[in-house]
């Protein structure tokens, strides 16, 4: 009996839920795949970029979510609590060059970003609007606090979500950009903290501040959607995706010499993979230019090479699979090393096909004209690009005075969204459909008057000047190269950011220059001028007047004198001379 | 807390930063530290070498590192946000890394440093925090029970005078320099352009150096550091207010931090598969039909927008039909006979 019993026990035990099954179903819910992409720039420098998506597939609107794996909780507990549809912050120092370096995988504007979509659910969308930045500010110690009515917009064409979505009722979303923002060390340790392996294994290890902000552009920024969970596409989940573009310069980092490698850029390598990720790549930009052998040599020799059409054209890549077991077994660490084959010709340098500039003209300090320029060098493809911009308000727009001229004639946008600027209330929106010629220059400007602000509402450095944010441009540019529809899983991330309809163009937004605008400053010393001389004044009126009203005259008697004098008196007096 | 804006006032975030990492150092985790710094100086367009504020000439020692949460930036340090910090009474949707959630049982170190004045410390070049305000400050929380006991340390020029109207008791204040004294800076780099550090705190840093949580230094040795000698101004303290003798406080006390940390010699196993997990995510029902994405530039439908509403404005008949009643009851006073001249 007792046997009997024990061997129905070892049964029941053998028979029990295994490890591996429920570690299986758990292991579905959520992934992270790393990437970095490192593509040389016409001018000589190299720009990399990392990408690292956490995908999981569970909804944080419906549901009390409670175990958080490779999704960090702040942010999840963030997207849950405010009703967060889509989630967009970019922090940025320096400025995309698009002219020279060709259009970029994702340019965000100068200083912060942030611009978000509500779920239908939420009520009031400028209340859970201002808790999400103050609480996002605590998250990245970036001044996000700042960003309130006066520089909150609602576009209306530009800023259509980037992930699934059933309707877009322009209301739900909001944009703001800070220009004046800083990006330092405190903003990249949180956002560090934030991967599931934090900087300490993986593409994260070559994350050094030193040398991340020693470079002409940096821009790290955080994208919350929800995409398709597969193909059929019938439910969702939730994705993190975390970019980090850095461009190296040639002449401060790369000391003159165009050849570049891991250590010469992050002064670290590779040494082994982030055990949390299911995919970690290195993606080496090889392409050929002008259809010749390639320029570039990459050591060591990469485990494959891959084709994808990325922004219209025919690329090809170097990849360096991290989790294959053939790249670690020469040497510890991965070094990538690129080598020019022949020296690069300066006037090869390809245009793209897209790019635009911004400036203030004018003189003075009363008025002055804010000018685009909009370069469309397809050869022979016309396609529109929406405009939005956002001028605050102490710079007074005068719509009247804007003007658009593409080769000489007047260019009338075929839709124009304007809203006025409320003093102290609310900023100037412009958003604009324009359609662009081929091969043509567009120029847009727009006179505008400098406001006087009440001495209370300069910053401590006035004299530094007011930021105008970034001017956005969204525009669908015709490909080169037809692209096929490919799975989303397995092309490669950098290019799974904007969702494409259809083959024959891609989307492209570019940010502008930010503008750097004085105002008429008073002297600040004038407050403590006035109360000085005000008081003399008063003081001196006053009390003259004052005298003259209450002083009265009276006759003193003189002293009797001292004892001394006393005595010379009675002296003189004898001698029959006058008293003193 | 530094409070100077501009390049040129490298040395008063770099006294700050030093002072915050002896502190990290000592043990204090940073959602336990408030930092203000009133201007960038790492990632300055000026720096040299961005990403990094030294302290030691021949830049030895980045005092800026790898792991900085600066809680308070630029713009944000201003009189009103530290007294905010300091009394509690901060708008509800601040984080909690901005806030100074102290208790009864809290001790409290303050380091300010950056320009001051008989009676006054300057902010960002536009606002100044008298000692006074501080005073009446510093007894808020004492009303709340912010605070057990307090440390202040300032180094500005003629730092004692902010500490001379303190009444609220367990205050512990050390100053670099005494009313009518100007505190000087250290050392200037070549290669930077600018003064590094300030003496006084020069001085200090060097003496935390030496200290690790186990030491059982006290505030009689801080008093000490930087005699006339060395630091050119006659360093100042003020212990009245406090209750206990300064030679018994060590510096860890509110320097440094100690987790009490219990060792069990006993194991405790883990279910490698908790039963309830998986099941608790809800079904999820399938959508009938696949989402989509949304189109990027779906131009036909932007042209055709429906106009947003505009605000209601009173029709423009409304305002005809006003000025008809204002004319026909001109005429109706004044007589008929005029319109005849109008037409």
């Amino acid at each position: 009996g007792g046997m009997a019993a024990v061997l129905l026990l070892l049964l029941l035990a053998a028979a029990g839920p295994g490890p591996g099954r429920a570690d299986a179903g758990r292991e579905r819910r959520d992934a992270l795949r790393e990437e970095l992409l490192l593509s040389p720039l016409p001018t000589g420098d190299v720009a990399a970029t990392f990408q690292f998506r956490t995908r999981w597939d569970a909804d944080l609107q419906r549901g009390a979510v409670s175990h958080y794996r490779l999704f960090p909780k702040a942010l999840g507990r963030l997207v849950a609590a405010l009703g967060v549809r889509e989630l967009h912050l970019a922090l940025t120092q320096g400025f995309w060059r698009t002219r020279y370096w060709g259009q970029p995988p994702l340019q965000a504007p100068a200083g912060a970003e942030l611009w978000v979509w509500f779920q239908p659910t939420v009520t009031d969308v400028d209340k859970a609007w201002k808790e999400l930045s103050n609480i996002l500010s605590g998250i990245f110690c970036a001044s996000l606090n700042f960003i309130d009515s006066t520089n909150t917009v609602i576009p209306t064409a530009s800023f259509k979500p980037l992930g699934l979505a059933n309707g877009t009722d322009h209301h739900l979303l909001r944009y703001a950009v800070l220009p004046r923002e800083v990006v330092c060390t405190e903003n990249l340790t949180p956002w560090k903290k934030l991967l599931p392996c934090g900087s300490k294994a993986g593409l994260a290890v070559l994350l050094k501040a030193e040398r991340l902000f020693h470079s002409s552009y940096h821009s790290q920024a955080v994208h919350i959607r929800p995409i398709c969970r597969d193909a059929s596409c019938l439910a969702m989940s939730w994705e993190l995706r975390q970019t980090l573009t850095v461009v190296f310069d040639f002449f401060s980092s790369g000391q003159g010499k165009k050849d570049w490698s891991l250590f010469k850029m992050f002064s670290r390598t590779l040494t082994d993979t982030c055990p949390l990720a299911s995919q970690s790549k290195v993606y080496v930009d090889i392409s050929p230019k002008n259809k010749e052998k390639e320029l570039l040599e990459v050591s060591p020799p990469p485990t494959s090479v891959h084709e994808a059409i990325v922004q219209g054209d025919r690329r090809t890549y170097a990849v360096y699979d991290l989790l294959s077991p053939s790249l670690f077994n020469t040497s510890r660490s991965l070094n990538v090393q690129l080598k020019w084959k022949r020296p690069q010709d300066s006037s090869e340098m390809p245009i793209p096909t897209l790019h635009a500039q911004r400036y203030v003209g004018g003189y003075g300090l009363q008025m002055g004209e804010i000018c685009t320029l909009i370069y469309n060098t397809h050869p022979y493809r016309a396609f529109p690009v929406i405009l939005l911009e956002t001028v605050p308000w102490y710079l007074r727009l005068y719509v009247h005075t804007l003007t658009i001229i593409t080769k000489g004639k007047e260019n009338k946008p075929s839709y124009i969204h304007y809203q006025p600027a409320q003093d102290r209330s609310r900023p100037h929106l412009l958003e604009m459909l324009i359609q662009l010629p081929a091969n043509s220059i567009t120029k847009i400007t727009i006179q505008f008057e400098r406001a006087l602000l009440k001495w209370t509402e300069y910053p401590p450095d006035p004299n530094h000047g007011f930021y105008v944010g970034s001017s956005v441009l969204s525009a669908l540019v015709p490909s080169v190269t037809a692209m096929k529809d490919m799975d989303v899983e397995q092309s490669p991330l950098f290019t799974s950011l904007f969702p494409s309809s259809d083959g024959s163009s891609y989307f492209v937004r570019l940010y502008t220059e930010p503008l750097l605008v004085n105002l008429p400053t008073p002297d600040f010393s004038m407050p403590y001028n006035v109360i000085c001389l005000t008081c003399t004044v008063v003081a001196v009126c006053y009390g003259s007047f004052y005298n003259l009203l209450t002083r009265t005259f009276h006759v003193e008697e003189p002293s009797r004198g001292g004892l001394a004098k006393r005595l010379a008196n009675v002296i003189r007096k004898f001698r029959g001379v006058p008293p003193l | 807390v530094c409070t100077s804006r501009f390049w040129f006032n490298y040395r008063h975030v770099a006294n700050t930063l030093s002072v915050y990492r002896s502190v990290k150092r000592l043990g204090i985790p940073d959602s336990h530290i408030v930092l203000m710094l009133a201007d960038d100086m790492a990632c300055n367009p000026r720096n040299p070498k961005p990403a990094t504020v030294f302290s030691h000439k021949n830049m030895e020692l980045n005092v800026y590192g790898d792991d900085v949460e600066v809680d308070y930036r630029s713009y944000e340090v201003t009189v009103e946000n530290f007294l905010r910090v300091l009394t509690g009474r901060i708008p509800p949707s601040t984080p909690r890394s901005k806030r100074l959630l102290s208790d009864d049982r809290s001790n409290i170190l303050i380091y300010m440093t950056g320009h001051g004045g008989n009676g006054f410390l300057k902010f960002q070049d536009s606002e100044e925090i008298t000692n006074v305000e501080l005073a009446d400050a510093f007894e808020q929380m004492w009303q709340k029970r912010r605070y057990n006991e307090l440390l202040f340390i300032i180094d500005t020029c003629q730092g004692a005078s902010m500490y001379e109207r303190f009444y609220s008791p367990n205050i512990m204040a050390l100053a670099s320099s005494q009313v009518g004294e100007d505190s000087l800076s250290h050392q200037p780099d070549l290669g930077i352009g600018v003064h590094l550090m300030d003496r006084y705190t020069f001085y200090v840093l060097e003496f935390l150096e030496e200290i690790h949580p186990a030491s059982q230094t006290n505030m009689n040795d801080l008093f000490q550091v930087c005699p006339k000698s060395l630091c050119v101004s006659t360093p100042g303290h003020r212990t009245d207010l406090f209750q206990r003798d300064p030679q018994n406080v060590l510096i860890t006390d509110f320097f440094g931090s100690v987790r009490k940390v219990e060792i069990t010699a006993e194991t405790l196993s883990l279910d490698r598969d908790v039963p309830g997990l998986d099941s608790k995510f809800p079904e999820e029902e399938l959508a009938t039909e696949p989402l989509k994405y949304a189109e990027q530039l779906p131009v036909a439908q932007i042209i055709h927008q429906k106009p947003k509403q505009k605000d209601w404005h009173p029709p423009g008949g409304f305002i005809l039909g006003l000025w008809a009643l204002i004319i026909m009851v001109f005429f109706k006073t004044y007589g008929i006979k005029h319109m005849k001249h109008v037409f």
